[in-house]
């Protein structure tokens, strides 16, 4: 019975697997690239999914902490130290192996911190972030929660555009691949493709297994405790500050591992990816997900990432997003795979009613109680 | 020299401070008629200031401005009717998505309309070298038509809400709205009234600031920002605190420039933000405790 709880997981890297052979027999490798930066993206709305669909706390300044994880992890690896390699302290990173020289494009040497140790700081430093920034934030709640994340977005995102070393408006480049177990490397080179696809959605499973198994423990039924109603669940003894400053800092900590790996796999990062279209973003695609499904945000948001990736959306990419989430949140808040929309739907269609619209908002569950979060 | 340079500063934060603080008037009048922060409130800036230099390029100046508030109200009640009218009961979250899938839409919008270039509507007196001397710094004659403009508002807004029978009734609906629509007062229409007016506000101070600051379409994001600062620092729903906390924070900003470089000023007002949502989230002027609700 215990192996019931992995079926899922495991039905998932099957779907993996086949999208996957599909894509290369099909003559369609090139499509994997887009579906590896899909998941890693996925991986980043999987956090927040758990942040705002179970804890019932809004982010608007997500992508900033995707961003820490993504600079943090390109500046150290392409800080280049070789003009410090005679002083004692740079002799010791080496042969502490916390260093590692390569070429850079141009054939010069560069000894630059180990991709591995980066990654580590890199997580390190969005956890820090994340639990300095959290402590405060999270005791608001509704707009001012809502504004004082979009407010440190912000202010990330002017740190990346104003600071010099992490390359201004240009961001960082010539980030050097990350070298995995058995000589694979998380790196854009198109032979290492399927290698990367695999890291990806494998380090997605992982994601999946710990926020599936996370929401059906203990911690899981007081988070939504704390979705329900927060002063109750705290006179129940659920320690609401530190549960929801927990899940921030986990669903932080998500979405840093996620930058790093796909600024290693782009081998850069721009600021574009600390801006608050991104952030608003992810919200919407765990609002079309539906708030507090994990497999439903799952689908919708390897379906929509991969769809704006390949640029099926054009110019129109961020107004698609924009009428995306005015349409759910306006029709379904409860996201495209509700149950109420869906009864809602196969009421309209087996008889018609023209004097009721079935909106959401008007259904009786949602009654004197606001449905989600105050 | 040093005298004249403080000066200077002081008079670039208050001509941002003054369309801070008219925002921050735009998100309260909003807040208070319906309890929704309106995220697409700095569209409304955009768009008035967007529209007025299209206008210009066919009428008159005064009469291209007046066309531009107009249209702008417009839009605030269209937005008011399709989105937000019809919801029963809609939680905080809810309409925080909304109003920004709205902006978002807003701006996308006036991307496809205008492009991506930078606008400006021309100085209302004299050019860009024009300058009157004033107490040791040089001022553009447009700031004072800005901030003068922003003045009569505030004086006109606060003048509407306390002597009129209309502005009396918007008081009504936003201390009770079941008791002043069991008065007999139409909520609904009133809660429109208060979009149209909030989104007039916003496009008059685009119009004025234009010359001064330029448009472009996503201008209005961070404007949301600095209004929203603006509301908590007054205290929200607090009107005339939000005046004095505009002009604030606009200084702040603009003397901040002097000390750091001027990427992070965004960074400063938000780490205002952020302090004062810590430290006093009922804001520095205000009293009230409700402001965590």
């Amino acid at each position: 019975m215990r192996l019931a709880r992995y079926r899922p997981v495991a039905l998932f890297l099957a779907a993996a697997v086949a999208l996957e052979l599909l894509a290369v027999h099909g003559g369609k490798g090139f499509l994997l690239t887009q579906l590896t930066m899909s998941a890693y993206y996925t991986l980043v709305v999987l956090g927040l999914s758990l942040l705002m669909g179970y804890a019932g706390q809004i982010s608007l300044g997500h992508a900033a902490f995707f961003a820490i994880g993504g600079y943090a992890s390109a500046a150290l690896t392409t800080w280049d130290l070789s003009a410090w390699g005679g002083t004692g302290l740079v002799k010791a990173l080496v042969a502490a192996g916390a260093l590692a020289a390569r070429r850079d494009a141009y054939g010069g040497p560069v000894l630059a911190f180990h991709p591995w140790l980066a990654c580590a700081c890199a997580v390190a430093l969005a956890l820090l972030v994340a639990w300095l920034v959290g402590i405060p934030v999270l005791k608001l709640t509704g707009h001012y929660l809502a504004m004082a994340t979009l407010g440190v977005g912000t202010i990330i995102l002017s740190v990346a555009v104003g600071t010099e070393a992490l390359g201004a408006a240009d961001g960082i480049s010539g980030v050097p691949p990350f070298p995995l177990l058995f000589g694979a490397a998380v790196g854009g080179s198109a032979a290492e493709r399927v290698v990367n696809y695999y890291v990806a959605f494998g380090l997605l499973a992982l994601g999946l297994l710990l926020l599936s198994n996370l929401v059906d423990s203990r911690v899981g039924r007081a988070l939504r405790a704390i979705h329900g109603a927060e002063d109750a669940a705290g006179a129940m003894g659920v320690d609401t500050g530190r549960l929801k400053l927990r899940t921030f800092v986990l669903s932080a900590g998500m979405a840093a591992v996620a930058g790093v790996f796909l600024t290693h796999f782009n081998g850069g990062i721009g600021p574009s990816e600390a801006s608050i279209m991104k952030s608003v973003k992810y919200v919407s695609i765990v609002a079309v997900g539906g708030m507090g499904s994990l497999w439903g945000t799952l689908a919708t948001s390897l379906v929509l990432n991969f769809l704006s990736l390949r640029g099926y959306f054009g110019s129109f990419d961020d107004a698609v997003f924009g009428g995306i989430l005015i349409l759910i949140m306006l029709f379904s808040p409860d996201g495209v795979l509700s149950p109420r929309l869906w009864r809602a739907a196969r009421a309209a269609v087996l008889r018609p009613r023209p004097a009721e619209a079935p909106a959401a908002g008007d259904a009786p569950a949602a009654g004197d109680a606001p449905e989600d979060v105050r | 020299m040093f005298g004249e340079l403080v000066a200077q500063y002081l008079v670039a934060g208050l001509t941002y401070g003054t369309i801070y603080a008219v925002v921050g008037m735009g998100f309260n009048i909003i807040y208070n008629a319906t309890g929704i922060i309106n995220f697409a409130q700095g569209e409304f800036v955009m768009l008035g200031g967007m529209t007025a230099v299209s206008l210009s390029t066919l009428l008159p100046l005064p009469i291209a401005i007046a066309g531009a508030v107009l249209a702008t109200m417009a839009v605030g009640a269209l937005i008011e009717m399709t989105f937000i009218r019809w919801l029963h009961r809609p939680s905080v979250l809810r309409m925080i998505i909304i109003t920004i899938g709205i902006s978002i839409l807003v701006r996308e919008a006036a991307l496809l309309l205008w492009g991506q270039g930078v606008r400006a509507l021309p100085y209302f007196t004299g050019n860009e070298v024009s300058s009157i001397a004033l107490g040791g710094a040089r001022v553009s004659p447009q700031v004072l038509w800005a901030v003068g403009a922003c003045a009569a508002m505030v004086v006109a807004i606060t003048a509407f809400f306390r002597f009129t029978m209309l502005g009396r009734q918007m008081r009504a609906c936003s201390a009770n709205r079941v008791a002043a629509s069991l008065c007999g007062l139409p909520t609904r229409n009133l809660i429109t009234l208060s979009f149209v007016l909030s989104a007039g506000m916003g496009a008059l101070a685009g119009c004025v600031v234009s010359p001064i600051t330029q448009t472009q379409y996503g201008m209005g994001t961070g404007l949301a920002i600095k209004g929203f600062t603006v509301a908590i620092l007054g205290g929200l729903g607090n009107s005339l605190a939000a005046l004095a906390a505009g002009l604030l924070l606009g200084v702040v900003e603009s003397f901040s420039v002097s000390l750091l470089p001027t990427a992070y000023k965004d960074a400063v007002s938000i780490a205002v933000l952020l302090a004062v949502l810590f430290l006093r989230p009922s804001g520095i002027f205000g009293g009230r405790v409700a402001a965590r609700p």
